[in-house]
């Protein structure tokens, strides 16, 4: 396990070269970017004095490998504030998100992949293919305009865009997570006021990983449904509504783990767009600014975060896995 | 022969070819197809927003522009995109895949190595850094995306190559004195080809999703080129109203997506039976 966490170092520290490299060798003048289309040249050396562009690459660099080291990300260049804080007032959004999306995939995707390998080969399992196939074909901010149009426009019962409305006020700080602050302050109108804002973009996010999720597990238990002990159990007539739930599914679950580690980093970019569509204050449309303005320092955080944040999350599903089916334990 | 005859029989499969194939005709017949072909870049502020009617059976857009038309002219960009930015990323990801899975010591780990961290990132995020740094363009914007997806190729001909690697015809042709580039090229790149041409069926759709990603956020195709995620983006402005104005490009998009990745998952079933279908 311990190795398995040690792999993570070299990709990581990669990944600061390969952003640094990137934003600052790559691009248009960020100095004169910042400074403007009437800058003079003074102004522009100034700034780029100031944000220390002046210097070599490679003294760059070190600079910021000992200010990432030391949690400074540096200041945006657009919103003037440290970038660090900006993603940490950014991140429960974004997590609050994904989580959300991933609980509505897992819940729902993991019957359905059971229904569809216990009635493998009926017009249940043909209809949920076409659904599971298409759901990855769905440009999602397609989706996210078509369910706004239809809820938010045209039936108007949930809100268009934001993560609260303008008459309430966000719940006291306690884990970021509207939905759990809320809870805890006993404010249930800010509550609900919450969850429907958190319902379109829960199930635009949700809607790839619910495909997934349901190909991944229709899969693994039709191959254990194959299994001896599983028709033995059935000869000795086990009841199915025990043997699926219980010892077919732990069995056939392994891929689909697997895949939902894979699947976070589909949904972290996922929520990019996502956030963009529906104005969620998450890191998501924090990255999509930080592009458009060309704000390196908030770029190369954004990525870096996300770099940690998916190879975190596949430690986790590692373990994850070792829970359930200890053979995978012995092999990391 | 017998390949062919049994994805015959693969509904699914079979369907998603006559929609890729449709889409590839739409794409190279779009100048004649279109009713209105000039609206690709001609406006005709008169009409504007237009709800669907016999002459727009689409509508039209926020330039008086028929949606129809950009609709089909779309098909174009969207499968061209697709093509070059697979094919790229194929002509880099194989060949460093074989030679990482065929050697080993440092060449491997260095091939790999860069792997592993630009699949360390969900490749759109990357992909949008990188194009907004070159500069939006539709060019770019291919470029960006290939820069970020050849990694995938890598993986999956690196484990075949290491699989491959030990089977007795290779060791044959070692014994013959065969030369590695000849054992890699002529040999286990043949036998890995199934699995590339699956991944590469997929990847067209999901490049095509990416490409248009890109486009909706301003970092790909520019106006007034009918691209069907830049078109989407357009239409925001314009919503409820113009309803016809965003969904239609999304139509396109599901349909030519939908149509790519059915058609990966029959050839999935016909390469390797083993792996059952949705595997």
């Amino acid at each position: 396990m311990l190795r398995r966490v040690l792999l993570v170092v070299p990709v990581l520290f990669g990944l600061l070269v390969l952003t640094f490299v990137l934003v600052r060798v790559v691009p248009n003048d960020p100095s004169a970017a910042l400074a403007g289309q009437n800058a003079t040249p003074a102004q522009i050396a100034e700034i780029r004095a100031k944000y220390g562009f002046d210097r070599p690459l490679v003294v760059q660099f070190f600079v910021y490998l000992r200010n990432v080291a030391q949690g400074d990300f540096g200041t945006s260049m657009y919103t003037g504030r440290p970038v660090a804080r900006d993603i940490a007032q950014r991140l429960p959004a974004t997590l609050e998100l994904t989580f959300a999306a991933l609980l509505l995939g897992v819940g729902l995707g993991v019957p359905l992949g059971v229904i569809a390998a216990v009635r493998h080969n009926t017009w249940v399992d043909h209809a949920l293919r076409v659904v599971t196939v298409g759901g990855v074909a769905i440009a999602s901010f397609w989706f996210a305009i078509m369910l706004q149009l239809l809820f938010a426009m045209a039936l108007d019962v949930l809100p268009l865009r934001g993560r609260l409305g303008t008459a309430l006020d966000a719940p006291r700080f306690l884990t970021g997570l509207y939905l759990v602050d809320s809870l805890a302050a006993g404010r249930l109108d800010v509550f609900w006021d919450a969850l429907k804002h958190l319902t379109l973009p829960t199930v635009t996010l949700s809607f790839g990983a619910l495909a997934t999720i349901t190909r991944f597990t229709r899969s693994g238990v039709l191959e254990t449904l194959q299994k001896d002990y599983v028709t033995y159990a059935t000869a000795a007539g086990y009841p199915r509504r025990v043997l699926i739930p219980v010892y077919v599914l732990r069995n056939s679950l392994v891929a689909t783990v697997t895949q939902i580690g894979l699947l976070f980093g589909a949904l972290l970019a996922g929520a990019v767009v996502v956030e963009a569509v529906y104005d969620w204050p998450g890191i998501g449309s924090y990255a999509v600014f930080a592009i458009f303005t060309s704000d390196y320092k908030a770029i190369l955080a954004v990525t870096l975060l996300v770099g940690v944040v998916y190879a975190c999350v596949n430690i986790l599903v590692d373990l994850v896995l070792g829970l359930i089916d200890p053979r995978v334990a012995e092999q990391l | 022969m017998l390949v062919l005859r049994k994805f015959a029989r693969d509904a699914s499969g079979m369907a998603g070819f006559v929609i890729v194939a449709l889409a590839a005709l739409v794409a190279l017949l779009a100048p004649w197809l279109a009713p209105h072909p000039l609206d690709a870049h001609e406006s005709h502020p008169v009409q504007r927003l237009q709800a669907p009617s016999r002459d727009f059976p689409f509508g039209t857009d926020n330039l008086g522009r028929d949606v129809l038309s950009r609709v089909i002219l779309g098909a174009r960009p969207a499968l061209t995109v697709a093509l070059l930015v697979v094919g790229a990323s194929m002509a880099i990801g194989v060949p460093l895949g074989l030679v990482a899975g065929y050697r080993s010591g440092w060449t491997c780990e260095a091939i790999m190595r860069v792997t592993d961290v630009v699949l360390a990132v969900p490749q759109l995020i990357l992909a949008l850094a990188l194009a907004q740094l070159l500069g939006p363009s539709l060019r770019n914007a291919m470029v960006a995306l290939t820069l970020t997806y050849w990694p995938f190729f890598t993986r999956i001909v690196f484990a075949e190559t290491r699989r491959l690697k030990t089977a007795v015809f290779v060791e044959a042709l070692q014994g013959l004195n065969a030369g590695g580039p000849r054992i890699m090229f002529a040999h286990i790149l043949p036998n890995a080809a199934p699995s590339i041409i699956v991944r590469a069926t997929i990847g067209m759709g999901f490049t095509i999703l990416s490409a248009a990603v890109l486009g909706f956020l301003g970092m790909g195709a520019t106006p007034p080129d009918p691209e069907w995620g830049l078109a989407v983006a357009e239409s925001r402005e314009y919503l409820p109203d113009a309803w016809w104005f965003a969904t239609f490009p999304g139509i396109a998009i599901f349909l030519v997506v939908f149509g790519f990745n059915l058609f990966g998952d029959g050839l999935r079933d016909v390469v390797d039976p083993r792996l059952r279908r949705s595997r």
